[in-house]
């Protein structure tokens, strides 16, 4: 009863968009404008109002003590797949008409445990089964709002999956028997979607400029490809291997679109010169590797030398599990290529923002910026860091010392406790190629996905 | 024409030198090594100033070495801090090279009992993850089989040899999986009844299997005492004949609370000695465990919680709730290729509610005592084995370098093929 009161409370509370609230006194990590010992930040109507020493607090507003206190801005993972029913629509190479934001979760506990680790902003992604996935999702993590659509952040530039590599190879040419089998087949996809779909632009343009009579036939698929082409869809592609990056970035220049971040991007420290003259971004894991071919060739070294050569990085979790300690995986770069501390908190804070097009809204502690703040007991970057508190638009929505045990807002009243899983169910139900098993009964498929259930990855 | 020719043939001489260079391999050093004045952290005796003399392969002497030998080498280590090598009690290093490539894994053979599958006869000594493991710190771990009942016989390996002769701690132990009541995955749709139905008969088939195996042991001593020579091929029953005679543990893999008080009734039952993996939900019954005096290897401790309802933090409070209630306990990564994170698994544990004394015993003198090997491993003490880390600071931390590390006394190369990328590819030429 009591946890129906509280999930009540939880969903009312969240109405109000836009919370008052004064953090007083901790040491705050701006990311963008350095640490400010002793300092106080105010939060009017959900928005960063002022950041200074001693500000006085009014009537309406809550405060917090954060005194021997980190606090610093909500963190964002440029790649997930929390809050998501579906993932994958593994049907075909090219599903750019699809959109994981029809398919969100708000009830997923995993949103509560994401804001546990202080992340208060996810990139809802598609899978990678295709070479041109589903449009994604920038979702806030507004746990207890019941409604999918309050997850969206609104602003945020739309953004659309790729996938270059094993997992669109296995799912298409090997499962299916159809093109892409090979790398050399993941280009021609590419090559053929834009094409087909500057085709059915300039059709449309004929028609609205009165040089063809009839409208075209409407096609979701295409005119979404279009959009790309237009630069209106921010392109996040998931890819491992030097060669396919600079093959995608051939692509790109021969259809005239200059906005992609690379995802996961494995061997991105390969080619970070060609990344930055690019302008490509690089969203990548601290340190995962081995657990397919083409992350064989991986090095844990690979945020610091692309940061070095000028490469806008982040680090990613791409499971409910690493989405927890993301500043934990941020401050391996320091282990890892000598980062300094506002270098490794920009890899999950400002330069995600950049990578998903928020970063006037998100990723550093500024007046005017969203409200979205992680209050730490040490140093984020330090392994005996503890989240306090994570603030989403003002409004607290962890709280380490007054939360229950309990969190799920979707429960079955059948059971007294939910069922013990013996994998940890990060390993199954996330990941880029979730969905993709049930469509794929090949016995050697199968097995793999089989395999990858037991373990630690996913990807 | 002469001056040109003089030129090439200085060219080449210094084009070979060079490319002679980039291919030197650095090669471990072999010793003796004066570690002079550093912080050492011995876990079993205090942490004090001193100086630590490691020879023939073993701490040979601490305290204030004093020697006028001239073959040995000097490293100052004012500054520094001295920790045992880290010990991992559970991972398939060595076992898995790509996970997703079947054909580059050896730790699940076809059979559910199979105990006679050594992980030490497919551990690859070349392994790449192992350079990659043991510049953070990690020395020694504990490589298992996985994948049925009885999977086979895991072996306690130091990160630093050639051959599994070179590599072996001498600890050997047969791991078992206990039948399961938990779902294995979001996609397992079997009912309760169904859950429920299959572990009992995998707990029946257990319990065939050890009366097989507690036959067999009588006729073996039996044949033993009468000097008989037996003419035999029962490999399964032989790796289990250590543990029925209670010479060693049986290293049993269980998780949820139910399934963790059946192992407990079975291991009473049955007069075993054993030692518990995994133990997710060892913090719902750690008074049992720590009664039962059943040591426990858990991690990885990053994990989400196993049940929806379980509080965000429960994977990372497990160690130290059942160290509080008095368990022994060691940790693991149960990880291959990322086996390096646990030093970091250890922090996390620490963190919430461990403390680093209790995570650093858990990583280094209760893995050690858990494998039998408390007498060479785990602690630096006079006459234990060699393996010892020269770092910056606390070797949890992130942020800190591991300066140095031996292995068996081995001053080894800081160097795996993640560092030589980073090397080629920071300032890429061309």
């Amino acid at each position: 009863m009591n946890r129906i009161i509280f999930i009540l409370i939880l969903c009312t509370s969240t109405l109000a968009i836009g919370q008052n609230v004064l953090i007083k006194n901790g040491t705050v990590l701006t990311v963008t404008k350095g640490t400010l010992a002793e300092t106080d930040v105010l939060i009017t109507n959900g928005k960063i109002a002022q950041i200074a020493k001693n500000i006085k607090k009014e009537a309406n507003y809550n405060e917090i003590d954060a005194t021997g206190l980190y606090v610093m801005p909500g963190i964002i993972d440029a790649h997930s797949h929390i809050a998501l029913d579906v993932v994958n629509e593994a049907t075909s190479p090219v599903t750019a008409e699809v959109n994981v934001g029809d398919a969100l979760n708000p009830l997923d506990v995993s949103i509560y445990r994401a804001l546990a680790g202080g992340v208060t902003i996810s990139h809802a992604m598609h899978g990678s089964a295709n070479a041109i996935g589903g449009q994604c999702e920038t979702i806030k993590h507004r746990f207890g709002e019941i409604n999918p659509d309050n997850l969206r952040m609104q602003g945020a530039p739309r953004t659309i999956k790729f996938a270059l590599g094993e997992n669109p190879i296995r799912t298409h040419g090997e499962g299916s028997k159809i093109v892409p089998n090979t790398r050399m087949g993941v280009e021609q996809i590419f090559r053929n979607a834009f094409s087909e779909a500057k085709i059915y632009a300039k059709e449309w343009d004929d028609y609205k400029n009165g040089l063809r009579k009839s409208s075209p036939e409407y096609n979701l698929r295409h005119e979404t490809i279009s959009d790309i082409l237009k630069g209106n869809i921010l392109i996040h592609c998931h890819s491992y291997r030097a060669d396919e990056i600079l093959m995608l970035m051939r692509v790109l220049k021969d259809f005239g679109v200059s906005k992609v971040c690379f995802q996961h991007v494995n061997e991105g420290f390969k080619v970070a010169p060609e990344l930055a003259a690019f302008g490509a971004s690089a969203s990548v894991f601290s340190d995962w590797w081995a657990y397919k071919f083409e992350v064989y060739y991986s090095t844990a070294y690979n945020a610091a030398i692309l940061t070095r050569n000028g490469v806008v990085t982040s680090i990613n979790s791409d499971s409910d599990e690493l989405i927890r300690h993301l500043y934990h995986e941020a401050a391996k770069t320091q282990r890892y290529g000598d980062l300094s501390d506002d270098e490794a908190l920009a890899l999950i804070t400002i330069n995600p923002a950049k990578q998903l097009g928020i970063e006037k809204m998100a990723g550093s502690i500024e007046v005017g910026k969203d409200g979205d703040i992680a209050i730490f007991k040490g140093h984020p970057l330090s392994v005996y860091a503890i989240p306090q508190m994570t603030l989403v638009d003002g409004a607290i929505k962890f709280d380490i010392n007054k939360d229950p045990d309990d969190m799920r807002l979707d429960i079955n009243p059948s059971e007294k406790f939910s069922s013990f899983y013996e994998t940890d169910k990060s390993q199954e139900n996330n990941g880029c190629l979730q969905d993709v098993s049930e469509m794929l009964m090949q016995e050697s498929y199968a097995k793999y996905l089989r395999f990858r259930y037991s373990k630690n990855h996913s990807h | 024409m002469k001056t040109l020719n003089i030129f090439w043939i200085f060219s080449l001489i210094f084009l070979v030198n060079v490319s002679l260079l980039a291919q030197q391999v650095q090669k471990a050093e072999k010793g003796p090594f004066l570690l002079k004045n550093g912080t050492i952290h011995t876990i079993t005796k205090g942490t004090y100033l001193g100086d630590i003399l490691l020879k023939d392969g073993i701490i040979y002497e601490i305290g204030a070495v004093k020697t006028d030998a001239t073959n040995i080498t000097v490293i100052d280590c004012t500054g520094k801090h001295i920790y045992p090598g880290l010990i991992d009690s559970g991972s398939k290093l060595g076992l898995a090279e790509i996970e997703a490539v079947s054909v580059t894994n050896d730790f699940s053979e076809h059979g559910d009992f199979i105990p006679h599958m050594k992980a030490l006869t497919a551990i690859n000594p070349n392994a790449v993850a192992i350079p990659v493991t043991r510049v953070n710190g990690v020395t020694t771990v504990f490589a298992k089989p996985e994948g049925s009942t009885f999977p086979g016989t895991g072996a306690l390996v130091d990160l630093f040899g050639y051959s599994p002769e070179q590599m072996t701690c001498g600890s050997e132990r047969v791991v078992m999986k206990f039948p399961s009541t938990g779902r294995r995955g979001r996609w397992d749709r079997r009912s309760d009844d169904d859950i429920k139905k299959d572990a009992e008969k995998a707990l029946k088939n257990i319990n065939e299997v050890w009366a097989s195996a507690l036959a067999y042991a009588k006729i073996d001593s039996a044949a033993g005492a009468q000097k008989q020579t037996w003419v035999k091929n029962n490999p399964q029953m032989d790796a289990l004949l250590p543990i029925v005679k209670g010479i060693q543990p049986l290293f049993i893999e269980v998780n949820s609370k139910a399934d963790i008080e059946e192992a407990i009734s079975w291991v009473a039952q049955n007069k075993l000695k054993a030692v518990f993996m995994g133990v997710a939900e060892g913090w719902r019954v750690a008074d049992k465990i720590a009664k039962a005096k059943i040591p426990v290897i858990t991690g990885p401790i990053m994990n989400t919680p196993r049940r929806d309802n379980d509080r965000f933090d429960a994977a990372y409070t497990n160690a130290g709730k059942m160290s509080k209630a008095g368990v022994k306990v060691a940790i693991r990564t149960d990880n291959a290729e990322n086996t390096r994170n646990l030093p970091f698994n250890a922090g996390f544990a620490a963190a919430y509610g461990m403390g680093i004394d209790e995570a650093l015993k858990a990583v280094t003198i209760n893995a050690a005592e858990i494998f039998d090997v408390a007498d060479k491993y785990g602690s630096i003490e006079k006459g234990k084995i060699a393996n010892i880390l020269v770092t910056t600071g606390d070797p949890f931390e992130t942020k800190t370098k591991i300066e140095k590390v031996f292995i068996r006394g081995w001053n080894i190369p800081l160097e795996s093929r993640q560092t030589l990328l980073y090397d080629e590819f920071l300032e890429r030429n061309p």
